[in-house]
């Protein structure tokens, strides 16, 4: 049995009792994610003049992935602007207008292209606010689908959000649902500084039930404010973005046999809401992360880090596991591709590892 | 204190005379032949000028294109006739045949689900093996995906070809690539990378290692899109180039279109030839539906950069007759009529096969038996690749590193051991053993 101690425990619980917010779905309609985007876009060029897109085929092609489908239409030349294939220069150019007061919105057809432009959003947008002493504000969402899609191997198949997320002057947020799409974007495009939005191909085509709350027009989702997505007394299962599917489906099979998993959307990865974490954890005393990333350096390894730090590692009953991304280039067979990445029987395999204390086995890895 | 009294002076006396004031002797100049003064700038050896001149696209004429056949496979001017012999002429249409068969039925094949993903070269083919019958098998390409033909021609088989596209046991790169991500070092093609344009420097890298060996008689050539063109590696790849002296034809493959993107809105200017003259590249423009003009430019091209070790830079004009890719359908952005056209008018193959025909190489006989000859490799070669069995299983854990860590050691030694008492419940026997 871990060390508990008792104050900390009775504080966090009473806080828990009352921080667990989940938008009513009552009057939900499906809505894609792609659609999701589209709309967050689409109100934000409305609301604001300044905002505007540019990337490769954002615009007649209406997006490699269709997610800026219309707005060329709408919106023209002006505020939709298909680049030369250039990262580097067009997250340069997006940076620049950005400095210069504008709120460009830069598209990469998948982040795998956006390590090409990597300098001007680690070296430029993260940094110059700082270095202006706070004169240069900038304002600007670098988006587009991030992670693994399907049967395109290892250039195209990384997650990004361990490295986005370790730069000062980032944020960044991972969505999985709809309403995590339209309301932590539209956040994005309205917030003073860099955000890097990691969104998934496989996750475009979903529909995710919609709130009237989450279809206004003024919907928009706090930075480094997870959501419960399932609540549960015996562990805490810790995810983002696509893992969140994962890790959803897992705790259903799990509640099945009497395990009941409290599971956490992280939404953003950076603010990293750790205060959810710890209040979970202060009930179910056990904890598991899902993410698509490899393990090194990742946000699991930031997680354990920080329970680690801080006095939640008391509430422990169990050490953590991490549940990622295998540890090597994506594959590019089918079959392969689907092991080299969490799956449900993973989360399982730890969650019923981490509540039986069967640490030793997880460690020979 | 001195700098800032100097700028004074400078204001206050204009210019001229400020000028004057610094020049206290009055030297010889040095004149060009036209009498006017030439400057030697470390950055620039130029005549002087006393009126303001700008230059813009429109003060050059457009760097012209070169070709050999007309459209209707005739020799422009006998002058320019390459003097190919039968067999390579006959085997360098064989392969564009093949080439655009193998294009049909892979294509088809993805629409049908039994690959993933697949990319035609349709309107290119006479790029391909003009440039590869005017190369030397040892030169090294860096290719960036619509080049497939430059590896028939250099021997690679169908079926070595078609394996890769089934990520079956015999795939050369043992499945973990997405299809068309060729690479053969026995026919010295650098594996292909998806990110666009990094084969650019890297080839430049590549060509001055070459350029390093002694008695070097080897070349890169790096073939590039008008899209990649755009990405920041491409101008770096050209200024080393050039300030290294390095061994390498650029090839620009400018079909005119990057996915749904225009070259009217990929640059402006005279198209991606404008850059070479700017960097010092020796450079030409050919028409890339003319196998012909392809194969004298790219021999003249290697010669010089084989004899002076410095770069040249080809922009092959033609026009993705096909989608993008599997992932694409090209008329949401350019009409039939369009695509048509260029089809019909600028056919490489139907150039080239009218060429031969009018030399007495070729009959239309010989074409219906080639024709499906092709066709049937291709299509029985896929039915074997469907029925070949994936990798070893191990193999992937190999490749990571140089040397095995301990730690996937020990994750082949987990699976083997789960293997060897589970293997029942998986389908084991679709794996190759090893
Ligand atoms: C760095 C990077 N950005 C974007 C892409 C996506 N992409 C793949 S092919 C392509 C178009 C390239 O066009 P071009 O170079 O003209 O070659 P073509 O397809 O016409 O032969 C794009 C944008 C990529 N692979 N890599």
């Amino acid at each position: 049995m871990a060390l508990k101690s008792p104050v900390v425990f009775g504080v966090l619980s009473r806080l828990s009792r009352r921080s667990f917010s989940s938008s009513k779905a009552l009057f939900s309609k499906p809505v894609t994610v792609r659609d999701a985007l589209n709309q967050a876009i689409e109100e934000e060029m409305e609301r604001d003049e300044r905002v505007f897109v540019m990337g490769e085929e954002v615009a007649q092609y209406d997006g490699a992935y269709k997610v800026t489908r219309g707005l060329w239409k709408k919106y023209g030349d002006k505020r939709v602007i298909d680049t030369p294939i250039t990262e580097m220069g067009f997250a340069g150019i997006a940076v620049g207008a950005a400095f210069a007061g504008l709120r460009p919105i830069c598209e990469f057809m998948t982040f795998n292209f956006s390590m090409q432009a990597i300098d001007h959003i680690i070296n430029s947008a993260a940094k110059t606010f700082y270095m202006s002493a706070g004169a240069v504000p900038v304002p600007i969402v670098f988006r587009g689908p991030n992670g693994a899609a399907s049967g395109v191997a290892a250039q195209h198949s990384q997650c990004f959000g361990a490295w986005f997320a370790h730069c000062p002057g980032l944020k960044v947020v991972m969505p999985y649902s709809s309403e995590d799409a339209k309301g932590l974007l539209k956040a994005a495009i309205r917030d003073p500084d860099p955000v890097v939005c990691l969104e998934n191909e496989m996750l475009y085509g979903v529909p995710f039930p919609m709130s009237d709350e989450a279809q206004s027009n003024e919907f928009v989702l706090p930075f480094g404010k997870a959501k419960v997505e399932r609540e549960g007394k015996h562990i805490t299962v810790v995810c983002a973005g696509r893992a969140t599917d994962t890790a959803l489906i897992a705790a259903n099979e799990l509640a099945g046999k009497g395990i009941e998993c409290e599971v956490i959307n992280l939404r953003s990865l950076r603010p990293l809401d750790f205060d959810t974490i710890a209040r979970s954890v202060a009930k179910t005393h056990h904890i598991v992360t899902v993410e698509q990333g490899w393990p090194s350096c990742g946000i699991g390894a930031e997680i354990c880090a920080r329970l680690m730090e801080s006095s939640t590692f008391f509430e422990l009953d169990a050490p953590v596991w991490r549940v990622t991304g295998a540890d090597v280039p994506m594959p590019y067979a089918t079959t392969l591709e689907a092991l080299a990445l969490p799956r449900p029987p993973d989360v399982l395999a730890a969650v019923t590892g981490v509540l039986g204390a069967r640490i030793d086995q997880a460690s020979a890895q | 204190m001195a700098l800032k009294a100097g700028v004074r002076v400078f204001r206050l006396n204009g210019l001229r005379p400020a000028v004057r004031l610094l020049s206290t002797h009055t030297r010889p100049e040095v004149q060009n032949a036209q009498n006017s003064k030439v400057a030697e700038f470390p950055g620039a050896r130029a005549p002087y000028i006393s009126e303001l001149k700008f230059v813009s696209e429109t003060s050059y004429d457009p760097i012209p294109i070169y070709r050999v056949l007309d459209h209707n496979g005739e020799v422009i001017d006998s002058k320019e006739e390459p003097a190919i012999e039968k067999d390579t002429l006959v085997n360098m249409y064989k392969t564009m045949v093949q080439l655009s068969q193998m294009d049909k039925i892979l294509y088809e094949s993805q629409r049908q689900g039994r690959i993933s993903f697949y990319m035609t070269n349709y309107g290119e083919e006479g790029i391909h093996v003009g440039s590869a019958a005017a190369l030397s098998p040892s030169d090294l390409v860096f290719a960036q995906y619509r080049e497939v033909g430059v590896l028939l021609y250099r021997g690679m088989t169908v079926t070595e070809i078609v394996n890769q596209c089934y990520g079956n046991c015999e795939d050369p790169g043992k499945g973990r690539q997405m299809p068309v991500h060729y690479g053969s070092k026995q026919h010295n093609f650098v594996t292909l990378s998806s990110p666009l344009a990094t084969q650019m420097p890297q080839a430049v890298g590549a060509a001055y290692a070459l350029k390093r060996v002694p008695n070097n008689d080897r070349c890169v050539i790096c073939y590039f899109g008008d899209g990649a063109a755009s990405e920041g590696d491409a101008h770096a790849a050209f200024n080393f180039a050039a300030t290294l002296d390095c061994p390498i034809i650029l090839m620009c493959r400018n079909n005119g279109y990057a996915i749904s993107t225009p070259t009217r809105e990929q640059y402006r200017g005279d198209g991606v030839a404008s850059r070479g003259p700017a960097l010092g590249i020796l450079t030409a423009r050919v028409d890339g539906t003319d196998p012909l003009a392809v194969y004298n430019a790219i021999r003249a091209a290697r010669d010089h950069a084989l004899r002076h070790n410095r770069p040249a830079l080809i922009e092959a004009m033609s026009y993705r007759v096909g989608h993008h890719s599997t992932s694409d359908d090209s008329t949401a952005y350019r009409s039939l009529e369009e695509i048509q056209k260029w089809n019909n008018d600028e056919n490489p193959i139907q150039k080239f096969k009218m060429y031969l025909e009018r030399k007495g190489y070729w009959d239309a006989g010989s074409d219906e038996a080639l024709q499906k000859e092709a066709r049937d490799l291709v299509v029985k070669t896929m039915q074997q690749a469907e029925k070949k069995q994936l990798p070893p299983w191990k193999e992937m854990f190999e490749d990571v590193y140089h040397d095995m860590p301990p730690r996937i050691q020990k994750q082949v030694k987990e699976l083997e051991d789960h293997l060897a008492v589970y293997g029942e419940h998986y389908a084991l026997d679709t794996f190759k053993p090893e």
